[in-house]
């Protein structure tokens, strides 16, 4: 495949086209059945947030999600075509991940790391050039990096090492971005700053989001809408706002969780 | 990302490789200096001179810098493959199964050609073991690799000890240069060269998946590499040049572990910069070593991997605390 069309005429799926769909999806790890017969779809410039408790399986729909895990039964469709379809490498041009945990035991500057999101775009032989280091730089600016650009990515605190990685996915520019804990070690400034990035984008180009997370008013905030998992195969899906109530969060995570509105927005808290 | 950095680290490498030679010409027993070596290079008519140089020194010098650089280079991939920097072109148990099979034929009174063949068999055996060993159907862990490596590598150590305990105290002279690495029997052929050649060339193909290898096999993935393929790519590569570089001269120890470090150290982090600088510096860095194994006690020879040891040493420390002390600023 000619790598100059694959660079450039990257964005532009037509927008009727869903982002993500699932269709009858199960995911089964080992006898436990994560989750049955799960049909979403993520349109354009739409967010969707996955929340559940501990071991629910949040991560395991990420991973199946970017076919890094099989699924026991049922299809996933990436901008209208099945996941299986896609090379490796293509596929990474169309979909970014951000993992939960990653140990940095081998060195590498800040730059470098947030090159190498530009790895699925280049051709085996070609070299980065000025467009992708402006990507890069772009990404590591609005991830407040720039001052540390030449640092070596293991000498950097947790906060600063997940906004590396929130800075490689940017410079990736895929079309579906997969998050599994955002917020992980940010301060809650960078929490704000880093998922607003990531909407803007995904609205404003039509993209699309899904995030999992244990941060309930981070998802309120941010997605349109909701997959709550409860466990034993079942889950709720729908809308943020008919999703996120004080009886269905306090069921799905067996803990009494009270909500506060405010300005026409509203807070969760455990009560 | 190549910078300015990048090409004037390569430069002096280049420059340094050179040097390396001239002096690896020049040092041994018959006094031979640079100046006298270039004049030979020239000199129509053959004397003795002309003889040490193209019989002795020459090949010498080509063989340790080919060791050198196949060392290095398989250092690099398995400390990318292991992703762990402590990983060295032996420690999957190759240079193992190399010794056992090179200390039975020393054992049977065989020398030469016959040492080199059985050391190249075994660790061609213990590639098979340990892949077969650690391949699971579904994944390759790092990890599991590693275990099955490092126990797999025990039982030659044990192997190892058995032959020498049980051997007459001639061969046993023998066996422990074998074992330190040594130099002074090795011719490097064109198939070395070319092993050399293809590794260098095949790596620097995949030198940007290294890079991004180098981040986990899940990151790795995700940003659309076939891990699967990529590692048994790695595997192959790099046991057989460390086979090769077995076969030459023994386990020459030290080379594959530092001189990558020295060069992550020095800047060099992406793997376009760091192979071939790693070629270069491996195969000089030999050359050196190997100056001083036959100069130093002249007429006596030193086992290389004992001058590696000497002078790589200290050289490593010194650039770790440099940088360190850089960091730190």
């Amino acid at each position: 495949m000619a790598s100059n069309s694959l660079r450039k005429d990257s964005i532009n799926s037509p927008r009727n086209t869903p982002i993500l769909q699932t269709r009858a999806l199960s995911v089964a790890m080992g006898a436990r059945e994560l989750f049955r017969d799960l049909n979403l779809t993520i349109e354009a410039g739409q967010c969707l947030g996955v929340l559940g408790q501990n071991g629910t399986g949040k991560t395991s729909l990420l991973h199946t999600l970017i076919n890094l895990r099989p699924t026991d039964s049922g299809d996933i469709m990436i901008l209208g075509r099945e996941l299986n379809a896609w090379s490796r490498r293509e596929l990474a041009t169309r979909l970014g991940i951000l993992f939960q945990s990653d140990n940095d035991d081998m060195p590498a500057t800040v730059m470098e790391t947030a090159l190498l999101g530009r790895h699925p775009h280049l051709a085996r032989w070609r070299w980065e050039d000025a467009d992708d280091i402006a990507e890069a730089r772009a990404a590591l600016t609005a991830m407040n990096l720039e001052a540390l650009m030449e640092r070596d990515i293991t000498t950097l605190s947790g906060g600063e090492r997940q906004r590396v990685a929130i800075a490689t996915l940017l410079a990736q520019r895929p079309q579906l971005y997969l998050l599994d804990e955002p917020g992980n070690h940010l301060d809650i400034a960078f929490q704000i700053r880093s998922l607003e990035v990531i909407r803007r984008r995904v609205v404003s180009e039509g993209l699309g989001l899904c995030m999992a997370t244990h941060d309930i008013n981070l998802a309120a905030r941010f997605c349109d809408q909701i997959l709550l998992l409860t466990g034993d195969g079942e889950f709720l899906l729908g809308t943020t706002h008919d999703i996120l109530t004080p009886e269905n969060l306090s069921r799905a995570y067996g803990c009494a969780i009270r909500q506060v509105a405010y300005e026409g927005g509203s807070v969760f808290f455990p009560g | 990302m190549i910078t300015r950095h990048h090409y004037i680290l390569l430069a002096l490498l280049l420059v340094l490789t050179a040097f390396s030679f001239l002096v690896s010409f020049s040092s041994g027993s018959v006094d031979l200096g640079p100046g006298a070596v270039l004049q030979q290079f020239f000199n129509p008519e053959a004397g003795l001179q002309q003889q040490v140089l193209y019989e002795l020194r020459i090949p010498r010098s080509v063989a340790a810098f080919i060791t050198g650089g196949l060392l290095a280079l398989s250092g690099v991939i398995m400390q990318v493959l292991l992703r762990n920097p402590l990983a060295d072109p032996y420690i999957l148990g190759i240079s193992g199964g190399a010794a056992v099979a090179a200390l039975a034929t020393i054992l049977l009174g065989l020398s030469g050609a016959w040492v080199s063949n059985a050391a190249f068999g075994g660790a061609m055996l213990s590639i098979l073991i340990v892949f077969g060993l650690a391949r699971s159907r579904y994944q390759w862990s790092a990890t599991r690799l590693l275990l099955t490596g490092v126990v797999v590598s025990a039982g030659w150590g044990a192997m190892i000890n058995i032959l020498l305990t049980t051997s007459s105290n001639n061969s046993v002279y023998s066996m422990l240069f074998w074992l330190m690495g040594d130099l002074s029997q090795s011719r490097a052929g064109l198939l070395s060269a070319l092993i050399l050649l293809a590794g260098f060339v095949l790596m620097m193909l995949q030198a940007r998946s290294l890079n991004v290898l180098a981040r986990g096999d899940l990151q790795a993935a995700a940003l659309g590499v076939d891990v699967a393929r990529l590692k048994l790519i790695l595997y192959f590569t790099a046991s057989v040049l460390t086979a090769c570089a077995v076969t030459i001269a023994g386990s020459i120890g030290f080379v594959g572990l530092v001189i990558p470090h020295m060069l992550r150290l020095l800047g060099a982090r992406d793997h376009r910069v760091l192979i071939p600088a790693s070629v270069l510096l491996g195969g000089s860095f030999l050359m050196i070593a190997d100056s001083f194994a036959r100069s130093i006690v002249a007429p006596l020879q030193l086992p290389v991997g004992v001058v590696t040891a000497i002078i790589g040493v200290p050289t490593f420390l010194l650039i770790l605390r440099r940088s360190q002390q850089r960091s730190a600023e």
